[in-house]
């Protein structure tokens, strides 16, 4: 073919073709670009919020459940004239009100745009019917469902937790999240988030390109329906629950109880507490919750730590006992204290002297357990102190003490109980004897536990050596809890031993008053409950009254801890309330005699 | 009469044009239908939609093209070529006054519902005329009377359309210097073009003394090119050294004005339009929405598409001008690159059989209108689909016989169908 004028415009046209269908070539097959732009631009993916799950109790109380409550939303830029007094009337607001946000929106026009906007929140069911009626009158105005938790029974809120809209921190750490999505802040709804939150679904609309919606695309095919989520069942009890709070009402600290024969929680409060009417609506209350002094939102029962005071006797004791550095015949003399070096004595309360194993657990004598401990750490099996001190806190840490015990509940922390090397930093290697660290015989000094671990104690008491890691989840459908949970966890020390031990715990409770109990006022005539007061030095104020108990003393089905902050003796406070708790679970309710106990610790308020 | 009727239709008739003018109008229509279609689908035919009244257009224009294949005489365009040009021109300048301004432009005569553009018949009056004029026999294109006559011709209606605000029309008459090159145009002028074009797009990305160097190595290469070749002809290597000079000084020239034109010449919308295409300036919801959009659209059709009326960029709205410049997004989205290969396909079939049916024809007449013919067709298919495909900048002209719009489908077929009856009326002599 020559290459003459005509050719050489054929060849322009040819070239020119290959240029359009080589950059067609790109956009349309090998970019990606503009297939996503077109979806971005076309479909407006409408999430579909699953219910979230419902939280029962033990008996299938429902503790937090979902209710619609409506909003009434605006997009301003739709709105047209309308009758102020009447909107007014209809929503039960002001016509100020009214007036005041038209003129907002009115400011804010270019900004807002074709959004919309929230007008009033939580309007009733009923206020909601009586204004799609008149719907038609007021363009641009409209109600959105929406679903909000809700507290049938006002038990355990700082158990429960609250939900609220994820902020930019949930979303950088859960990418899966959008924002206005709900997410779990706190307590179970935190714990549980994975199994209550359900899978979202969408439904794709397309929409032309003034941002109406047109059309559901291709009738729904690729809809996705939101899956709701899983219910969670909790082991609390709560009739229990209520009735626990209402005896801490009014003073600092927790009360826990634990079912022995599994380890589940029955009741878990902390006070002060936050009342489920906050929670529901957290976002009102929350600058006022974190002003509070006394910390409401704080969750005592698993994030403070105490020492534990006496009710440690008895762990001390149990590792006497397996140590063999102690027999429960041992008798120890009591000066009203124990000398542990030249003129400094570590007192105690005057009772009889000298006495046995179970009457110092009783009587709650401090220089027996100063000689316990003493045997424990100058015992010739071991080198030296250290080793014979890290013993010692191996048996202490299989009792769950100092470190999380791995309950299903979120920020639990561990308490401390310390190494050896923690005193010889302080004191220089070999350079601290038992007179150093004398005050842990009675559960004072450097440890720290936390009341659940506490509560623990008195279920390792009442199984007479084991407990089960307390926990808050059963499993449910859908729901299975960590293997964990089912699994005897042993202390280190036998179960033989434990009787000694129990025996003391009984007779503190029913020994009477001869005999130097300390508990008496736990007694109840029938419940053959077991327990040990303990009186915590608190560096801020008066002594901590700590109490736990179990009951009935065989096959125990409640163990019960109680830990009040600055309320002076174990016996007066702690005791009781703990007390009550036990038979109001075990007899369901408070027998005529206790009445008067029942209400000195109801009206009693030791915090403002 | 009837012999015209009977004899050779088959023959005399080049129907692989009239197949190719049958389907791209069917494809228009369809994609008008689509493109405009929303809410409830109304017919195809339903006459108060813009694909209803493409139809009836289409109607009107086979009416014309039966009249132009068998009743007007084919003689009569080589006769009445210069008093219908004059006339259209004068539509041209009187509609400038007479017009309201639609769109910034004052190019559209209304009479009641019907409007039409003198720009689209000027085009068939231009070419008539060009072809007339230089197939006379004493024409020659070296001639400085008879080109300075040729090149009124086609200047005239161009300036007058520029000062009508249609620039994009304008820029179509560049077209017949590919029919004029055909011709015996020199080939320096094409060249000379397209080097200002490319020089101008330099300048403005990369600034001009970029452009100057660049400028400089075409010049030395072609310089020592020429001088190699006329080693032997002292003659001509002067005048090679003197080109060379003059198309430097010119050239650089040029590109120091390129700044200044553009910031000064052009208008707002068109400097837009301009640094949109270049990459200068991101303005998808501006100046670039129409690109932006158009090439999501047609981007996001894939191999074979969405289907027909599955379209969601276009038959939502977010194109505009959808149904008629930005016609093709609609083919781009519906039916994909398949599709667009088609149409493309479909184009350049014509103009290549119109090129090869004018080549062929023994009469100059035929041959320069089919060249004008074609060269129109190829300017609106090029910038019209490197517009919507992000290559030209956004140039408001249709795609011949497909986009919406009755006197721009009326004009096209009017034009082509003029060169099949001159094609059919020589074949039926020879």
């Amino acid at each position: 073919m020559k290459i003459d004028r005509k050719n050489k415009l054929l060849i322009g046209l040819g070239l020119t073709v290959v240029i359009l269908v080589v950059r067609l070539l790109f956009i349309q097959i090998f970019d990606d670009k503009y297939k996503r732009s077109a979806e971005n631009n076309s479909m407006v993916f409408n999430d579909v919020f699953p219910p979230r799950g419902i939280i029962y109790d033990r008996y299938g109380n429902v503790l937090v459940g979902n209710k619609i409550c409506y909003d009434v939303m605006v997009r301003p830029r739709d709105v047209r004239e309308f009758d102020t007094l009447a909107l007014a009337g209809l929503l039960g607001v002001s016509e100020d009100f009214i007036r005041e946000r038209m003129t907002y929106y009115r400011t804010y026009r270019t900004s807002i745009g074709f959004q919309e906007r929230t007008f009033v929140k939580r309007v009733s069911a009923d206020v909601c019917a009586r204004f799609s009626e008149q719907e038609y009158k007021y363009p641009g105005f409209r109600m959105q469902m929406r679903s909000v938790r809700e507290y049938p029974f006002n038990a355990g809120g700082n158990l429960l937790g609250y939900i609220s809209e994820v902020n930019a921190d949930d979303i950088s750490r859960h990418p899966e999240y959008k924002s206005g999505d709900y997410i779990g802040k706190t307590g179970l709804e935190a714990a549980r988030e994975e199994e209550l939150r359900g899978q979202k679904g969408y439904h794709i609309f397309l929409r032309d390109s003034r941002n109406r919606v047109q059309d559901s695309y291709m009738e729904g095919k690729y809809d996705v329906d939101a899956v709701p989520g899983h219910n969670i069942v909790t082991t609390i009890d709560a009739p229990l629950q209520q009735y626990g709070q209402k005896l801490m009402e009014g003073k600092k600290g927790s009360l826990i109880a634990i079912e022995p024969s599994t380890g589940e929680i029955l009741t878990m409060v902390s006070s002060p507490g936050i009342d489920v009417d906050v929670l529901a609506d957290i976002g009102t209350y929350y600058a006022e919750i974190s002003k509070d002094e006394n910390k409401p939102m704080f969750n005592r029962t698993v994030m403070a730590s105490y020492p534990p005071g006496s009710v440690f006797k008895l762990v001390n004791g149990l590792v006497g006992l397996q140590e063999e550095v102690l027999q429960p015949g041992y008798m120890y003399p009591c000066f009203e204290g124990f000398y542990y070096s030249k003129g400094h004595k570590l007192g105690c309360h005057s009772h009889p002297s000298p006495l046995a194993l179970k009457d110092a657990i009783a009587s709650s004598c401090n220089s027996y357990f100063c000689y316990v401990f003493r045997n424990i750490l100058e015992n010739e099996k071991y080198g030296n102190i250290q080793e014979a001190f890290d013993v010692w806190r191996d048996y202490v840490l299989s009792f769950g003490f100092g470190h999380k015990l791995g309950s299903d509940f979120p920020s639990e922390l561990g308490g401390n109980i310390p190494e050896s090397g923690y005193y010889d930093r302080i004191y220089g290697k070999g350079s601290w004897r038992f007179p150093t660290i004398v005050s842990l015989s009675i559960g004072q000094g450097e440890i720290g536990v936390t009341p659940l671990q506490i509560a623990n104690l008195a279920a390792i008491m009442a199984n007479r050596g084991y407990y089960y890691i307390p926990h808050l989840v059963k499993d449910s459908e859908g729901v299975t809890i960590d293997e964990k949970y089912h699994q005897k966890q042993y202390t280190k020390v036998d179960t033989c031993h434990f009787a000694t031990a129990v025996e003391g715990m009984y007779m503190a409770v029913n020994g009477g008053g001869s005999a130097g109990s300390t508990a008496l006022r736990a007694a109840v005539p029938g419940l053959d409950i077991c327990g040990k007061t303990g009186t915590a030095q608190n560096p801020h104020g008066k002594d901590n009254s700590v109490f736990i108990c179990f009951a009935p003393k065989d096959n125990p089905r409640i163990a019960v801890a109680a830990y009040i902050e600055n309320a002076g003796f174990g016996a007066t406070w702690a005791c009781p309330i703990a007390s009550l708790l036990v038979e109001k679970y075990l007899t369901g309710s408070i027998r005529e005699v206790r009445k008067p106990v029942e209400d000195r610790i109801m009206e009693t308020r030791l915090i403002q | 009469m009837k012999n015209q009727f009977d004899r050779g239709l088959k023959q005399t008739v080049d129907w692989k044009l009239v197949v190719c003018y049958l389907l791209l109008v069917l494809i228009g229509c369809i994609n008008i239908y689509a493109s405009v279609q929303s809410g409830e689908p109304a017919s195809i035919f339903d006459l108060t939609s813009r694909s209803g009244k493409q139809f009836l257009w289409f109607g009107f224009s086979l009416v014309a093209a039966v009249l132009i294949l068998f009743v007007i005489s084919p003689r009569l365009w080589e006769v009445f070529s210069s008093p219908a040009y004059f006339v259209v021109l004068i539509l041209l300048v009187a509609v400038i006054f007479l017009s309201k301004e639609t769109k910034g432009s004052h190019s559209w005569f209304e009479f009641g519902p019907v409007k039409f553009q003198p720009a689209e018949i000027s085009k068939i009056t231009t070419s008539l005329m060009l072809a007339a004029y230089m197939s006379h026999p004493n024409f020659k294109i070296t001639n400085q009377r008879n080109f300075f006559v040729m090149s009124l011709i086609v200047g005239i209606p161009m300036l007058v359309i520029v000062a009508e605000s249609e620039t994009g029309s304008a820029l179509v008459y560049l077209g017949f210097l590919f029919a004029l090159y055909r011709e015996g145009l020199t080939g320096w002028l094409l060249f000379i073009i397209g080097m200002a074009i490319f020089l101008f797009v330099l300048t403005l990305i990369t600034g001009p003394w970029i452009s100057v160097a660049v400028l400089s190595g075409i010049v030395i290469s072609l310089l020592i090119f020429y001088l190699r070749k006329y080693r032997r002809v002292r003659r001509f290597k002067r005048d090679v050294w003197r080109n060379a000079v003059i198309g430097l000084m010119v050239g650089t020239a040029f590109v120091f004005c390129t700044q200044f034109a553009f910031n000064n010449v052009l208008k707002d919308y068109q400097r837009a339009r301009i640094e949109v295409l270049l990459g200068l300036r991101e303005d998808p919801s501006g100046a670039g929405y129409n690109v932006h959009q158009s090439l999501i659209a047609i981007g996001s059709g894939g191999l074979t598409g969405k289907g027909f009326l599955q379209g969601t960029q276009t038959a939502y709205g977010f194109v505009p001008e959808q149904s008629t410049d930005f016609i093709f997004c609609t083919i781009g989205e519906e039916w994909g690159f398949v599709g667009c290969l088609a149409v493309i396909l479909i184009y350049a079939l014509l103009i290549l059989w119109i090129i090869q049916d004018a080549d062929q024809s023994r009469e100059a007449f035929t041959r320069i209108y089919g060249y004008c013919l074609a060269s129109c067709l190829f300017m609106h298919l090029f910038i019209n689909i490197g517009m919507t495909i992000g290559l030209m900048p956004v140039i408001g002209i249709p795609l011949p016989f497909m986009s919406y719009g009755g006197s721009s489908l009326l004009a096209f077929t009017t034009m082509l169908f003029i060169f099949i009856a001159l094609n059919r009326q020589e074949k039926k002599y020879f």
